[in-house]
């Protein structure tokens, strides 16, 4: 299997580099939109600042190409964030692969921004968490989040109940860390590499 | 719900792993790979590695490390430990690292974590800040707590999260090494006062130690270093108890 990891100027692609080459795959790392489109499975991931890494993206033509791809597409933290329509970071247009819009936690009532650390997942409604068990604990870095509504696939709550994980058609997306959520992280990437 | 993290503390000389008895007397405790890969299976939540070699082969040793670390783990970790530049934390990050601490660089020019925060996003900047009690407040200490400063704690913690730190690691160097608890106090005195998580360290000798600095010290983690490599204190064994005390904690 040909799995091609999206590269740009955000952080995490060695990590997530490392766990799939723990589950025994090899990716290639590219930002050719040949090679992106030829792949059987492609991961976006992401760890920086949204608006700067939309730049990058555009000036790359990378918009385009992650649009129109058809294979399973997994974004991760930015990556997921960048697949939606508006973000509050940078006030930023996303991609808009996914109908939603990418909001800051709400600083009021003592919540700690950004949220770092273990949290739990619940309402599963995707084959991704296949094997994974209900309220398993994901790892998170964030500020932003999506809210929740009809595209949502896994719920978490930091304040406020959103999403921690989307999907539409062939693009999936997390807010955690799968990549270091030790072993039911290793599984949802197995999973998603199953699709 | 969010959970408080444990994290064991790694440090490190020339590759091997070593810890200190307030910050001096140096004992070897092992190789960092063996240990991360000891502890992320026994449940800890994160590492964290201070590197406190100071020679000129320290940033490739390091960033060796880091990819072995990073090939091998697969839960967060910290680097950190005489880092002061925008490329090294760049090169440190694409090695695997997770998040950088900077100390000392960053109190002689808090500058750098603004620049870091927006290359790198606020969430892998962590400022270290050691401190020492003492004339009746707590002070900010460099150089591996070596040079005393003149300004606080509480000040220099404020500072820095306005600058784009998005996590305080917070050493007592009254506590460090004496295995008496945590300074509930001056954490939760920081804790309160900043809105990005929390890291206390120093002091750790029992499991009440961690609850206390949870409870009374509003911390968001614990970190510790010896009790964990001289396993006098198992991490499944700590987080069942925290659990018991209705501390959230991920098992």
């Amino acid at each position: 299997m040909k799995v091609a990891i999206i590269k740009y100027n955000a952080g995490n692609i060695q990590s997530v580099t490392f766990a799939l080459e723990r589950l025994g795959i090899t990716p290639v790392i590219t930002d050719n939109s040949e090679e992106i489109q030829q792949a059987d499975k492609v991961i976006f991931p992401g760890v920086g600042e949204a608006s700067s890494a939309m730049k990058y993206l555009k000036n790359a033509n990378l918009d385009q190409v992650i649009c129109s791809l058809k294979q399973p597409t997994l974004g991760i933290c930015l990556g997921m964030q960048l697949m939606c329509k508006h973000t509050e970071e940078g006030n930023a247009e996303c991609l808009g692969i996914f109908d939603s819009t990418v909001k800051l936690f709400n600083k009021e009532n003592n919540l700690k921004v950004p949220q770092i650390g273990w949290n739990t997942i619940f309402n599963y409604r995707s084959e991704l968490f296949k094997g994974i068990k209900e309220k398993e604990y994901m790892y998170f870095v964030h500020s932003y989040y999506v809210e929740k509504y009809q595209e949502t696939i896994a719920t978490t709550n930091y304040g406020v109940e959103y999403s921690s994980a989307i999907q539409k058609n062939n693009f999936y997306a997390v807010q955690f860390h799968p990549e270091k959520s030790s072993e039911a992280g290793q599984t949802l990437l197995s999973n998603f590499l199953n699709i | 719900m969010l959970t408080k993290r444990i994290i064991p503390c790694l440090d490190i000389k020339d590759g091997r792993t070593v810890k200190g008895v307030n910050f001096e007397n140096i004992r070897d405790a092992g190789d960092p790979v063996e240990l991360a890969i000891e502890y992320a299976k026994k449940g800890a939540d994160e590492l964290v590695f201070l590197d406190i070699t100071a020679t000129n082969e320290k940033r490739k040793t390091l960033t060796e490390l880091v990819t072995r670390i990073a090939k091998h783990i697969n839960i967060p970790f910290t680097v950190g430990g005489g880092i002061s530049t925008v490329e090294d934390v760049g090169l440190l990050l694409r090695s695997g690292a997770d998040k950088i601490s900077v100390n000392t660089s960053a109190f002689k020019d808090p500058g750098l974590i603004k620049r870091l925060a927006d290359q790198f996003g606020s969430q892998c900047i962590v400022l270290a800040i050691d401190t020492k009690f003492e004339n009746n407040d707590w002070y900010v200490y460099l150089n591996g707590g070596k040079v005393k400063t003149e300004i606080k704690a509480i000040d220099w913690a404020k500072q820095g999260v306005a600058m784009g730190a998005g996590e305080i690691l917070l050493t007592s160097m009254n506590n460090d090494g004496t295995k008496n608890g945590f300074a509930n106090d001056i954490t939760m005195l920081i804790s309160e006062s900043v809105n990005v998580p929390v890291i206390a360290s120093g002091g750790a000798g029992t499991m009440r130690h961690f609850a206390d600095a949870f409870i009374k010290g509003k911390a968001d983690a614990a970190l510790a270093a010896s009790v964990f490599h001289f396993k006098e204190i198992e991490i499944k064994e700590l987080k069942d108890y925290l659990k018991e005390l209705n501390i959230p904690i991920r098992s």
